[in-house]
């Protein structure tokens, strides 16, 4: 009943057309506040992790590695679990806080773990958990607190904060090492301090759940039941399946550093490149989808990525190509990350919009996974190139075959 | 109203907090006491005070004297006859640039590489005339969160600089081997100043790779060897095995029968060991110096606490 409501909103959208910010409401900005300070807090972290653990600690980073790729995986299972506390207890805030709150104090851990390499795996593990715990509730937050009509737009501007974060964390980090005199505990410890106040903006200014609910009852159940709902379940499969077939990001940097021989020194700029065409498309992108549809701007980022790896493999490998590959994969990226959300909402009853998000992007992340480890075979078996233009063929069937699939009708 | 005092207070406060923090620590690692003049004199032990960064030393005679520290600070260190090369990552650089500083006989700075990457391994060939490296560097990586490995040279004399032996063109099982994926960490040299030996790891296999510095070529000579270091005869090659994922075992090859020996280590050592002399190798472990006899016999015995990375003037 609720879902068919929604959609005849989604029909009416693009009509009227209000300036953009006051269409995203202040729940939204909150949301994007906390993640933008929060992911200057863990971007600190992430970059100044591998120089910690091979200078502090001599450990060697080749086998941690392998840890951190099994870490991924387990927190696909919490992530959905997450979600569906979220919408059981009713408390899409409060799980969401736990998961920000969590990783907040595994900061503090990093700081206590010392030498331990033990105690480091359990914290980076708890951290990540707390990743997993969040996401699927925040996301439901913003969905839930925008009209259906602005989705792709609320993602956007959400999305597009978290990038600024992003941008700023390894930078904070340097200021902390160069003013500590290069003390890794000072950075753990400032990364701290600045989760500790993203879980303050979370608790001053994000409301949770606005509106009322449908009294549905919230049992595991009901759960599964969502992916008997055709619609729900057709888009959770076609971007699992699309998952399968997209090479992850550091395959795509890889490929552009091997061909046009980029200096090691610039190489860190190329995931910069990405995020920054990202940060400026992801709110007009968002937009868009609004606009003509979000599946179709969705399979357009995958275009996009198609047509930057043929770039990549192609015969030619003049700088301007690369630089357009790599504005390519900045649009994939956002075309496809808030927009998928944008379009899986409407379909998700309101009292299990988080686990309905938790279970689409645990679909797409282990399929992501999966799709890394078999482009790795596909490439120690046939070399880098042909690995790359078949990985693009594939996508490019999947792609198409998913636009004429149209799971998701407005 | 009273949201946003109470947020912007909480703020301020956690920012006070963490520049407290920070500024502090600043104390902690600064200097303590002053620094002592060393030289690359015969029968000295060389290597990095954890605590400090610093280098320091004590006679190879008498380990447990009293240490010298000197005012230099490095990641790794290494020295042969009168040079010495002394790895520094820079601080406050995003992804890590490492100086490596090649020294004089008193420890003074003769000529600097920037590189990119974070240190891992060092060494001077036996000559004195070249110092090598292995830097991690992230990015080009098949992981996510990965590393690879960089092995450079620097010719002391010509001033030659070889940022990586990746394009040493290398054969394997007589074929020339070609694999997108190729690493070289840890080389050493031999006394002739021209053969070397270094790992090579391709397809989650790693190799002991001889080879022709003047010719330039090399070629695979055993699996699962790591880390190699010739001994000063240049006969026997101490090396980590690897035994199971992330452990590996201090051994030493007989390059001439091709006969391994487990050494009396049995905890995992992650290091490139070094050879005191013909008849014991030194290793870092566990914030500690340790030697242990090269056939194998004996026990292991700590040398010097709280420090990684040695070096020995012969």
């Amino acid at each position: 009943m609720y879902i068919a409501a929604s959609r005849t909103s989604d029909l009416a959208a693009g009509t009227d057309r209000k300036p953009a910010l006051k269409r995203v409401s202040a729940n939204v900005l909150a949301l994007g506040a906390v993640s933008l300070v929060t992911d200057v807090s863990s971007e600190m972290v992430t970059a100044v992790l591998p120089l910690y653990l091979v200078l502090g600690l001599g450990l060697n980073p080749l086998q941690f590695g392998l840890l951190d790729g099994l870490y991924a995986g387990a927190t696909a299972v919490v992530r959905v679990l997450g979600g569906h506390l979220a919408d059981r207890w009713r408390r899409l805030k409060a799980v969401a806080g736990f998961g920000y709150g969590l990783s907040a104090v595994c900061k503090l851990g990093l700081v206590a773990a010392g030498s331990s390499v033990a105690a480091i795996g359990v914290v980076l593990a708890a951290d990540r958990t707390g990743k997993g715990l969040r996401t699927g509730p925040r996301d439901a937050l913003i969905s839930l607190s925008s009209e259906p009509e602005a989705l792709g737009r609320s993602f956007g501007v959400h999305r597009a904060m978290d990038t600024v974060g992003a941008f700023l964390g390894p930078l904070v980090a340097m200021a902390v090492l160069a003013l500590s005199l290069g003390s890794y505990t000072s950075v753990f410890f400032t990364s701290f301090c600045i989760a500790a106040i993203a879980v303050l903006l979370l608790a001053l200014f994000v409301h949770d759940r606005p509106g009322v609910a449908d009294r549905t009852a919230v049992s595991l159940r009901a759960a599964l039941g969502l992916l008997r709902q055709q619609d729900f379940r057709r888009v959770a499969l076609w971007a699992a399946l699309l998952g399968l077939v997209t090479v992850g990001d550091s395959f795509v940097y890889l490929v552009l550093q091997r061909r046009w021989d980029i200096a090691a020194t610039w190489f860190p700029l190329l995931p910069l490149g990405t995020a920054g065409v990202y940060l400026v498309l992801a709110v007009p992108l968002g937009k868009l989808a609004d606009r003509i549809g979000r599946w179709p701007v969705f399979l357009g980022g995958h275009a996009a990525l198609c047509l930057a790896l043929v770039l990549l493999c192609g015969p030619q490998a003049g700088l301007w190509l690369g630089i357009i590959a790599l504005g390519l994969h900045g649009v994939f990226y956002a075309a496809t990350d808030g927009v998928l959300m944008a379009a899986a909402g409407p379909l998700i009853p309101r009292d299990l919009r988080a686990t309905g998000m938790a279970v689409v992007q645990t679909g797409q992340a282990v399929a992501r996974m999966l799709s890394s480890v078999l482009f790795g075979l596909a490439w120690t078996l046939w070399d880098l190139r042909p690995a790359v233009l078949a990985a693009a063929a594939c996508l490019a069937a999947v792609a198409l075959a998913a636009a004429l699939a149209k799971p998701v009708r407005p | 109203m009273k949201k946003i005092v109470l947020a912007l207070a909480g703020i301020v406060l956690l920012v006070a907090a963490a520049v407290v923090y920070t500024v502090s620590s600043r104390h902690d690692t600064a200097e303590a006491g002053p620094a002592a003049q060393l030289t690359l004199a015969p029968g000295q032990l060389f290597y990095r005070d954890t605590a400090t960064g610093r280098v320091g030393a004590v006679p190879l005679a008498d380990p447990g004297a009293k240490p010298q520290l000197s005012g230099l600070k490095c990641d790794r260190f290494a020295v042969a006859r009168q040079t010495a090369v002394c790895l520094a990552v820079k601080p406050g650089t995003l992804p890590a640039v490492t100086d490596v500083l090649v020294l004089d006989g008193g420890l003074g700075v003769r000529h600097t590489e920037t590189l990119p990457g974070t240190p891992s391994r060092a060494r001077v060939s036996p000559d004195g005339k070249r110092v090598y490296w292995t830097l991690f560097v992230t990015g080009d990586s098949y992981a996510q969160t990965g590393f690879s490995t960089r092995a450079g040279l620097y010719e002391v004399d010509t001033g030659r600089l070889v940022k990586t032996i990746e394009e040493l063109p290398v054969f394997v099982g007589g074929k020339r081997y070609f694999a997108a994926d190729v690493n070289y960490w840890g080389i050493t040299f031999a006394p002739d100043g021209n053969r070397f030996y270094a790992t090579l790891g391709s397809k989650g296999k790693t190799y002991l790779v001889e080879a022709d510095y003047g010719r330039y070529r090399g070629k695979a000579v055993r699996e699962n060897v790591e880390c190699p270091s010739l001994s000063p005869d240049g006969r026997r090659v101490a090396f980590k095995k690897k035994v199971g994922e992330g452990v590996w075992r201090l051994s030493v090859l007989d390059l001439g029968s091709l006969a391994e020996t487990e050494l009396a280590e049995t905890r995992s050592v992650d290091d490139q060991a070094l050879w005191q002399d013909d008849h014991t190798v030194l290793y870092g472990l566990e914030n500690a110096v340790w030697a242990v006899p090269a056939d194998g016999s004996g026990t292991p015995r700590q040398l010097v606490g709280g420090a990684a990375s040695p070096a020995v003037t012969g």
